[in-house]
């Protein structure tokens, strides 16, 4: 382990600024969705890192965590996304502007 | 052993696993259309070879040589990439599964297994779940109707049947308190083969590894009276041999799955009490393994021929609402067993 | 070079590129395929950090559950009604600049902070640790989810019959 802990950490930083410009510029709710799990996994990225580095696996449980939560929140965006597309058969989250009054 | 050593012994368990599983499933598909062919009482490839033995060998060689064709509609990378994928979770799920205890080779203890992973079993399942990517992207990337539903129906059962299988392998992991494969053969010793102790769990997992490989009465995603050929519709010469090489990799994998999980895998029951030598005893390990792989095998093909396909609201009945509860109760009755006989 | 870095740097490569490519390709499908390649290359890196357990669990909760769901939803909103599977980007340069701004945020903290290291070794099997954590300090936590679970799954079919 002879790799400096900062490379892991930039390698989850760049994860997470290319999810958070995914979010940004794209306008496409799915691909809005996958940016989301880009920056979640950056998170974890940086958890595992930690945990390693520590020598403590409280960090790794975490990971666990955060991904069923992951999870449950992909269940119900997608059946999100697919009741809008069903009601307004479009997927840009600009048109989908219902609950602006 | 060093490292280079490590390497090479790896290597060479490599090639014979592939060899091997490369053999077993052009016999297979041979097996396979001679049992079909004594179930309906013909007399089944005859003509290549002995009894056409070499008839497997003059498949491949016809598929090798006939034209490829990619449809226009069809999104050609992805199209490409899909039976590649296939392949390649078949054979990379058998690096952890062992076929036979420790050998002795010059002088180093090897253990008949790839990969003795620790956490072999994950391992399984999350290549089990790439498995469904193939046939996805196999369907959605033909641009053909059929294979789209195909797909998309493969999906859904296999993403259901996943459930139930991982539930059914948490009761073999409490029994044997590990995820490596080795020891949860080793835990199997004797009689006590997970099979005997939670025959419910046993039923559940070989059902949904009938479901997971495609095969009837489970191959919804390619029946033929409805789909055409399901995801592999918009498929010809060597990616089609590739779907078909996978779907009996498949079987073979399920089955050394299922014998390591629940028939005691390479482990004659007290062979350790014959006093033999070492090499006997692994050769009678191996030829164990084998012969127990074999009848799992013939019974994939038995059942294939004798029931008849599921409808697509029965098997999503039967996974979620038949074989989810039941590998429930079966983890609830191995800890019960557990509780009570200090297993 | 030993070959940690050579496995750091290819997975990091892997990671890195195909990131790039879920956001700026313009096919859905190529970028939910390239975000397969994205978790693959985290659950690399997992194993080089020494947790091996949640690599496994990565590749069966992330590309066997969630990139499938993705990839469901994609082929159920673009295929069947013909609406356009391409979709642009807008707003780029403001949201270059704000992207700008956050990244020198995140790196330079990362790099001043000096972070704090132990030279103990990670057991080589993480399993029991974690399974010990999961039943005994964070029990509570572990039932929760359990219950989040459950409302994300009637919540998820309730919306989705109608």
């Amino acid at each position: 382990m002879n790799i400096p802990i900062e490379y892991y950490l930039i390698l989850s930083g760049f994860m997470f600024l290319v999810g958070v410009a995914g979010v940004l510029t794209r306008r496409n709710a799915i691909i809005v969705f996958m940016s989301i799990e880009l920056m979640l996994n950056s998170a974890n990225l940086s958890l595992v890192t930690f945990s390693s580095y520590m020598g403590n696996s409280t960090g790794q449980l975490f990971v666990f965590f955060v991904m069923t939560v992951a999870a449950a929140e992909a269940a119900v965006g997608l059946a999100i996304i697919l009741a809008m597309f069903r009601n307004k058969l479009t997927l840009n989250i600009d048109d989908i502007n219902i609950l602006k009054w | 052993m060093n490292i280079l050593q490590i390497i090479i012994f790896t290597i060479v368990k490599i090639l014979i696993v592939v060899t091997i599983i490369l053999l077993a499933v052009t016999y297979l598909v041979y097996f396979e259309r001679k049992i079909s062919a004594w179930a309906q009482n013909r007399i089944g490839p005859n003509r290549v070879g002995w009894h056409g033995a070499l008839q497997s060998f003059a498949d491949v060689l016809k598929l090798l040589l006939k034209e490829d064709i990619v449809p226009d509609a069809a999104n050609k990378p992805i199209h490409t990439l899909a039976p590649i994928i296939a392949l390649f979770v078949s054979f990379t799920t058998y690096a952890v599964i062992p076929f036979g205890p420790n050998i002795n080779v010059f002088g180093f203890s090897v253990p008949l297994v790839v990969a003795d992973v620790n956490i072999g079993i994950l391992y399984v399942l999350a290549l089990t779940s790439l498995g469904v990517y193939a046939i996805t992207l196999a369907g959605w990337s033909s641009g053909s109707k059929y294979s789209l539903l195909g797909g998309i129906r493969s999906s859904a059962q296999m993403i259901s049947y996943e459930i139930s299988m991982g539930f059914s392998i948490g009761g073999v992991l409490l029994l044997s308190q590990s995820l490596r494969p080795v020891e949860i053969v080793q835990a199997q010793s004797g009689w006590m083969w997970n099979a005997i102790l939670q025959p419910v769990g046993f039923i559940t997992f070989l059902v949904s590894a009938f479901a997971e490989t495609n095969r009837l009465p489970f191959d919804l995603p390619e029946a033929e009276p409805e789909l055409v050929g399901g995801y592999h519709t918009e498929y010809s010469s060597m990616k089609f041999a590739g779907f078909f090489l996978a779907e009996y990799a498949n079987m073979f994998i399920a089955s050394a799955l299922i014998v390591t999980l629940y028939l005691g895998g390479w482990q004659f029951p007290y062979l350790d009490h014959f006093g033999l030598s070492n090499g006997w005893f692994a050769v009678i390990s191996v030829i164990t393994f084998a012969i127990k792989v074999a009848a799992l095998l013939f019974f994939f093909i038995w059942v294939r021929w004798s029931i008849p396909r599921f409808r697509y609201d029965q098997l999503m009945n039967l996974g979620w609402k038949v074989m989810f509860p039941l590998s429930l109760l079966n983890i609830i009755w191995v800890a019960v067993l557990i509780m009570v006989f200090k297993l | 070079m030993n070959i940690y870095d050579i496995v750091f740097y290819l997975f990091a490569a892997i990671t890195v590129l195909s990131a790039f490519f879920v956001v700026t390709t313009r096919n859905i499908v190529y970028s939910a395929y390239y975000l397969l390649f994205t978790f693959f290359g985290v659950a690399g890196i997992y194993v080089l950090l020494g947790a091996d357990f949640i690599a496994m669990v990565q590749l069966i909760v992330y590309v066997g559950g969630i990139l499938i769901l993705i990839l469901f939803g994609v082929m159920l909103t673009n295929k069947i009604t013909s609406v356009e599977i391409k979709t642009g980007s807008v707003q780029v340069v403001p949201a270059a600049v704000g992207v700008a701004l956050l990244a020198g945020i995140l790196m330079a903290s990362m790099v001043d902070t000096k972070w704090r290291s132990v030279e103990t070794a990670m057991p080589s099997a993480t399993t029991q640790g974690i399974g010990m954590l999961l039943i005994q300090q964070y029990a509570i936590v572990f039932e929760l989810l359990g219950i989040l679970l459950l409302i994300a799954l009637i919540g998820a079919a309730s919306m989705a019959r109608k």
